[in-house]
């Protein structure tokens, strides 16, 4: 399998937003978020895993990357709020990403605002080296 | 009899390509309209709108999805990746929409495409435009809402036109 650099996989996982989401490259930095700064919806995560897959010839199964079916399920949402339950599983189902601003605020909206740039690039790095 | 904007399958390759073709007539209504010219004191100018050769790309592909999983799913066009078309398409050509399945998993499918344009005036197919696709399958979206058992997404037209082109056997084993 061969070997990138953060920076590199950076340089591809932004190419892979441009196209998947329309957007600038100057607006890809780490730290935007694909829903509120980059403007991505639901389906765009389905291109964004399969752009994903094919620059960097791995295999992400359904909900590795993103979570799934979170908000039908009632005893992972409360009142809106993600339950001590659905933080267990999103922490051990997503390494990648850092959950602890929407530790500090649980609502499902905030949801949207733990998937940077960022978690696309430390995903694939850790993809990468499994 | 649901909008159809391909007339025909003309090549099938199982889970791998579709080619669909739709002859341009000038008797169909939409070529009065697209363009009349009146308004602008312009002579007509009759062309296939870019829009339904994005259709006629959605059908042909949406079928090579569906037919993956023998028209089980309900295969939505859920995002339009990229359109390029270079050239226009007239009344007497005919148009030829060739999808390839790029990527495919249990939410949902990827398609690429390439649009071309026969000149029955000197026989040759021209590549014209590109059109890459992303479907959903609908019952398998993240939303929790639920559909209709009933698969209304491909009826009676979308047999007709494969059993027209001898593909019977893809809906055999539909349940």
């Amino acid at each position: 399998m061969a070997v990138f650099s953060r920076d590199e996989i950076f340089e591809k996982v932004k190419d892979v937003l441009e196209n998947a989401l329309g957007v600038d490259p100057e607006d890809v930095t780490m730290d935007a978020t694909l829903i509120g700064d980059l403007g991505a919806e639901s389906i765009d995560f389905l291109d964004i895993s399969f752009k994903l897959e094919q620059e960097f010839s791995i295999k992400i199964d359904q909900g590795e990357l993103f979570p799934e079916n979170l908000m039908s399920d009632d005893t992972l949402v409360e009142d809106g709020k993600l339950t001590d339950k659905a933080m267990d599983i999103l922490r051990e189902r997503m390494p990648h990403v850092d959950f602890s601003k929407l530790d500090a605020d649980r609502r499902v909206n905030q949801l949207s605002e733990v998937f940077t740039v960022e978690s696309l690039v430390d995903f694939i790095d850790r993809k990468l080296q499994a | 009899m649901r909008w159809m904007w391909i007339d025909t399958v003309t090549a099938f390759e199982d889970g791998v390509r579709m080619e669909a073709v739709k002859n341009l007539s000038l008797s169909e209504e939409l070529f009065h309209d697209h363009f009349d010219g009146e308004e602008d004191g312009l002579p007509p100018e009759p062309v296939m709108p870019g829009s339904l050769m994005v259709e006629g790309m959605a059908q042909t592909a949406g079928i090579l999805v569906g037919s993956v999983n023998r028209f089980r799913e309900k295969v939505v066009l859920a995002k339009v990746s990229k359109v390029e078309i270079d050239e226009d398409a007239a009344p007497g050509q005919t148009l030829r929409y060739e999808a390839e399945l790029e990527r495919m998993d249990a939410v949902g499918a990827s398609t690429r495409g390439v649009v071309r344009r026969l000149d029955h005036a000197d026989g040759v197919w021209r590549e014209i435009g590109r059109i890459d696709l992303i479907f959903s399958h609908l019952d398998q979206n993240t939303g929790g809402r639920t559909f209709p058992e009933h698969n209304f997404v491909f009826g009676d037209n979308f047999k007709q036109i494969l059993v027209s082109a001898g593909l019977d056997r893809l809906f055999d084993d539909e349940s």
